[in-house]
């Protein structure tokens, strides 16, 4: 059985150290809030301007003045600290977060990403995903490992608009988890299942595999 | 000088014309200028340049000026909420600029700072890059952002006094201090305009130096779009 979004996010909650400062994308890495592993405290930012974000409200809760970055309701926490945009991409292009996860359409082998633009589509606009993997010290992609139709989104060169160049550290997907950097891309863990053989098919991208997966 | 006004039509006299670049505070519909964005759409006034995070969504926010086509062109970064907006966007009826979020908070800050340009290595190697001078420093390459600056920048505080000093209250912040600088007139609406003397000064996010006009809102609807609760003990 290949990971389910859930597996994915808890496996990249595996990313998370005592003391990060991380920024959750919009989708599953959401999710991964709730995985975060026992004895570790991390704080997460939220880039319309809020540091230390609490669980979604109870009826009673809810406050139109405090939404998150996807506009959905949220709570403050002890340690909530506010702030405007400006500071918060302060914090974000100045390197200050530990650890940004997030989605992707494509990504390519030597780390370029494509998330917020289809030619010939609507474009919503990229919000602030460009500044976040400009920015953040570690980027990683949580995705399908492949599109609906099938077709591979890990590929030797992105064909959509990018987000970022060679900003992606590693992809977690359904496969199993992929990092990359200066030696190119390896694959270093297989999800439960998925055999190094399967997982070239899915994949356009050339990778290497890691000592002891086959 | 006096600053405060009764209401927003009057806040809006006289620095309004066609063509206009005008900002407005928000991040979605969160800490947006409810009352003044009324008063702009029944102002009437045509070629609106709006420089907004969000356009609103099709009822409520900047939205209630696509409905009457009263903008030409947005710079935002992200307008998903929108089919008004789509269609016109579709239609060629209707510019769109898009910039980074933290670029374009950043161009704001930076046009009320009186800076008329930074490097950034936001957007470097994308569309975003295009035409844009690029330049390396210790070995990373950045390009070059303007500063923005506006006729009129439209922002929501929680509480205001009579001398144009602003709070802002939670996740309603955002844009609007950067906006507060970058207006060559700032109009204000809070939801509680008090008396000089009765804020604390060292609280005070927004000096009233940015503020020229100031208004009491009434009616405030603070509209959620994304209403997301967990169940009591969860």
């Amino acid at each position: 059985m290949a990971w389910t979004r859930e597996d994915m996010a808890r496996r990249a909650a595996q990313e998370l150290r005592d003391g990060f400062y991380v920024n959750l994308g919009i989708g599953i890495p959401t999710l991964v809030a709730n995985f975060i592993p026992e004895g570790i405290s991390v704080t997460l930012q939220s880039e319309n301007g809020m540091l230390g974000m609490g669980p979604f409200p109870t009826e009673d809760e809810i406050d139109p003045d405090l939404i998150n970055a996807g506009k959905q309701t949220i709570t403050e926490l002890d340690s909530t600290s506010y702030f405007s945009s400006a500071d918060s991409f302060g914090m974000i292009r100045g390197g200050h977060i530990a650890l940004s996860i997030l989605g992707a359409m494509q990504v390519a082998e030597n780390g370029d990403l494509a998330n917020w633009m289809i030619p010939g589509k609507m474009v919503k606009g990229m919000g602030g995903a460009m500044d976040l993997v400009a920015g953040v010290k570690k980027v990683v992609v949580i995705m399908d490992h492949n599109a609906r139709d099938g077709s591979a989104k890990f590929l030797s060169e992105c064909t959509l608009p990018l987000t970022g160049v060679g900003v992606v550290d590693m992809i977690i997907s359904d496969v199993g988890v992929f990092t990359i950097d200066d030696n190119g891309a390896t694959l270093t863990e297989l999800a439960q299942g998925v055999t190094v053989d399967e997982a070239r098919q899915r994949t356009e991208a050339n990778f290497n595999v890691a000592e002891g997966l086959s | 000088m006096k600053k405060p006004y009764p209401e927003a039509t009057s806040a809006l006299e006289g620095v309004l014309f066609d063509g206009m670049t005008i900002m407005a505070g928000g991040f979605g519909l969160c800490g947006i200028p409810e009352n003044l964005i009324t008063a702009l759409r029944d102002s009437g006034i045509q070629n609106i340049t709006a420089i907004s995070n969000n356009a609103g969504i099709d009822d409520f926010g900047l939205g209630l000026l696509l409905q009457t086509r009263q903008i030409k062109k947005m710079v935002s970064s992200y307008v998903g909420e929108n089919k008004e907006f789509e269609r016109q966007y579709l239609a060629k009826e209707l510019e769109l600029e898009f910039n980074p979020q933290g670029t374009l908070a950043e161009r704001i800050r930076a046009g009320g700072a009186g800076i008329p340009g930074f490097y950034t290595k936001t957007g470097v190697g994308t569309l975003i890059a295009e035409g844009k001078e690029h330049k390396d420093f210790n070995g990373e390459t950045y390009i070059l952002e303007t500063g923005l600056i506006a006729d009129v920048s439209l922002v929501k505080a929680w509480k205001g006094d009579k001398e144009g000093n602003l709070i802002f209250r939670k996740t309603a912040r955002n844009f609007n201090p950067m906006m507060a600088t970058a207006g060559r007139i700032t109009i204000a609406e809070v939801e509680e305009l008090v008396e000089i003397g009765e804020l604390d000064p060292d609280q005070i996010h927004t000096p009233g130096i940015f503020v020229q006009r100031i208004i009491q809102s009434k009616d405030l609807e603070k509209r959620i779009e994304h209403r997301t609760t967990r169940k009591q003990g969860e």
